[in-house]
């Protein structure tokens, strides 16, 4: 075990000593001495299905209470990347570390502290939702309370509903409880929200949200563009089984363009200067009745204040705002579609 | 993650396996295919023996025995043999498919333990099954009590242990629950024909009866019929079953997987 060996030793203790508080997840990371210790640490990861490499050296960070997003097309490494996270594939070569945990050697401990929510994994028809859940929270020593994960995933009414008659988005929302019913310190949340309606989309964010308030650290396997801006801290951009970027998702979208676009019809005309001498405006151009503003930091306030001291009104204004889609573009040159397929 | 072990992780909450076999025990009772075809088949067929009087006139080319007698055993290894190649091998195969397997492997629970929870509840109506044809047989139809109760056990047993690892190869090999019926099938039908079914073994030319001889179900019958009427089956049976638990045992280990 090696290095491991006193992260290890500290993180029993914790474990041991954890309140018998029947909240959602688990106590603030804050309070467990193995604070410090990265919750995901990877390096070098490298893992072939045959003669294909489906992960090339790659290496990340992921800090106690993040919530980390893997972004990427599929077939970009994404799933395996996350699969030998856990433990469920054993690399070609590489070394990967959950809260100083070796997920092979240390299997059976981060089993306890890893709650896992996997793409296409089923349940027997004919087992009742009720009974799935006090399976699975018989598995762990300190589960959690199956009247309030239900509640805050909306199947608190369908627990004598056998497996088979729920919809997609009821099975997709009952996997994710399985995940966090061993109240996990690390969840790994493999396309969560993919099959769910839009309010059923919200409410899973607003639970991976609660779930990082109470300490837990997320990884977050998605190809929503939306959703990684929306949630995560950080994200990584996967493409071709390499990390293409890893950065904010502000900063990501920052890189991918010169700043902001402000377009607006003016009410009469203006000499260019009252927006050129601004500190924000690097840019500005006119097509026909408008005039298109390129800049940075608070530019609709300071060009809107520069045009009203000059006497002039902005008609129509529109802000355009790269985003995370554009980074991705940006990076990898290509798009993504709803499936995560390239277009 | 390739072999089958059975490992009991500390960690796992208390009471968390008899939570898995009382799962494993509903699953088959809201599906009852297995129970239906492992249990009932043979008491039906049972039943119908028993009234039918041919089936009580003891004929010279029958060995000298009761034909009712001879098919007991028979309808034993029916029921043992239907529970462990479909009973068994079938939902294992579609935990398999349904990614049950994989999910678990993520858990403090070790997947092997649906294995043995599923192995449980299939030996549990295997026996039942048992019990059910030799009272019946013994009480309603007049057949008589194994000379070696001892004897009838050891087969029993041995005969089990030959056969779950057979199920257990098939949930190996099998991709899908589909596949796995259709090999459990293919199997059942020329193994039963060895055990008897169609022409008991004291009818077999000595060819047929040389390689029944060295069948599962056809050594169980052996072992079975002898601790019924003769008193401790030979050895040679016992043998060949106690080979089948170990090869089986073995391949299974080898080729199964969790996902």
């Amino acid at each position: 075990m090696g290095p491991s060996a006193a992260p290890v030793g500290e993180l029993n203790g914790r474990v041991g000593g954890r309140q018998p508080d029947r909240v959602l997840t688990t106590v603030p990371v804050a309070a467990g001495s193995a604070a410090g210790v990265p919750a995901v640490e990877i390096t070098g990861l490298r893992k072939t299905y045959g003669g294909l490499v489906a992960v090339d050296d790659v290496s990340l960070t992921v800090n106690q209470g993040e919530i980390f997003g893997i972004l990427g097309p599929n077939g970009a490494g994404k799933t395996t990347t996350v699969e030998c996270a856990i433990g469920l594939r054993v690399p070609d070569s590489g070394t990967i570390r959950l809260l100083g945990l070796d997920p092979q050697a240390d299997r059976d401990q981060v089993h306890e502290i890893v709650g896992v929510q996997l793409q296409s994994s089923a349940m027997p028809a004919r087992l009742r939702v009720g009974e799935i859940l006090d399976l699975y929270r018989s598995f762990y020593r300190e589960p959690a309370d199956v009247a309030e994960l239900t509640g805050a995933l909306g199947l608190a009414g369908k627990l004598n509903d056998y497996y088979k008659s729920l919809s997609g988005g009821q099975r997709q929302r009952l996997s994710v409880a399985l995940a966090l019913i061993g109240r996990p310190k690390i969840a790994v949340l493999d396309e969560m929200t993919t099959g769910l309606d839009p309010q059923a989309r919200r409410d899973a964010w607003g639970l991976i949200e609660h779930m990082r308030d109470r300490g837990v650290t997320v990884l977050l396997v998605t190809h929503f563009m939306d959703e990684a801006e929306r949630l995560c801290d950080r994200v990584a951009l996967f493409d071709t089984g390499r990390i293409v970027a890893l950065d904010t998702p502000a900063s990501l979208a920052a890189r991918a363009r010169g700043g902001k676009v402000v377009r607006f019809r003016p009410s009469g005309e203006f000499d260019d200067h009252v927006l050129t001498e601004l500190r924000e405006v690097t840019r500005v151009e006119r097509g026909g009745q408008r005039v298109i503003v390129t800049g940075t930091g608070e530019l609709v306030n300071a060009v809107l204040f520069a045009l009203a001291a000059a006497g002039v009104s902005a008609f129509d204004v529109q802000l355009d705002s790269s985003n995370l889609e554009d980074a991705f573009v940006k990076l990898t040159g290509t798009h993504l579609n709803e499936e995560g397929t390239l277009t | 993650m390739s072999a089958l072990s059975l490992a009991l992780p500390t960690r796992a909450g208390r009471g968390a396996f008899g939570k898995v076999v009382l799962n494993e025990a509903r699953l088959t009772s809201r599906q009852p295919i297995a129970p239906i075809a492992g249990i009932a088949i043979p008491v039906v067929l049972l039943v119908i023996f028993g009234e039918l009087p041919v089936f009580h006139r003891t004929a010279p080319d029958f060995g000298g025995l009761d034909p009712f007698d001879a098919y007991m055993p028979i309808l034993v290894v029916f029921s043992l043999a239907m529970l462990a190649l479909l009973g068994l091998s079938v939902p294992l195969a579609s935990y398999r498919e349904l990614g049950v397997l994989r999910r678990l492997s993520t858990t403090p629970v070790p997947p092997s333990w649906l294995l043995a929870a599923q192995g449980l509840v299939q030996i549990c109506q295997a026996l039942a099954a048992t019990a059910i044809v030799m009272v019946a047989g013994i009480v309603a139809f007049g057949a008589p009590v194994p000379k070696s109760l001892d004897g009838f056990a050891i087969a029993l047993v041995l005969s089990i242990a030959g056969l779950i690892p057979i199920g257990l190869t098939i949930a190996a090999v099998a991709r899908t629950a589909n596949a796995a019926s259709v090999i459990g099938r293919i199997a059942f039908f020329p193994m039963m024909f060895f055990a008897g079914l169609w022409l008991p073994r004291a009818l077999m030319p000595p060819v047929l009866l040389d390689i029944s001889n060295y069948t599962p179900l056809g050594a169980a019958v052996q072992a079975m019929q002898a601790s019924m009427l003769q008193g401790f089956p030979p050895v040679a049976p016992l043998l060949v079953l106690g080979g089948y638990a170990v090869a089986f045992g073995y391949l299974a280990k080898r080729f199964f997987r969790w996902e």
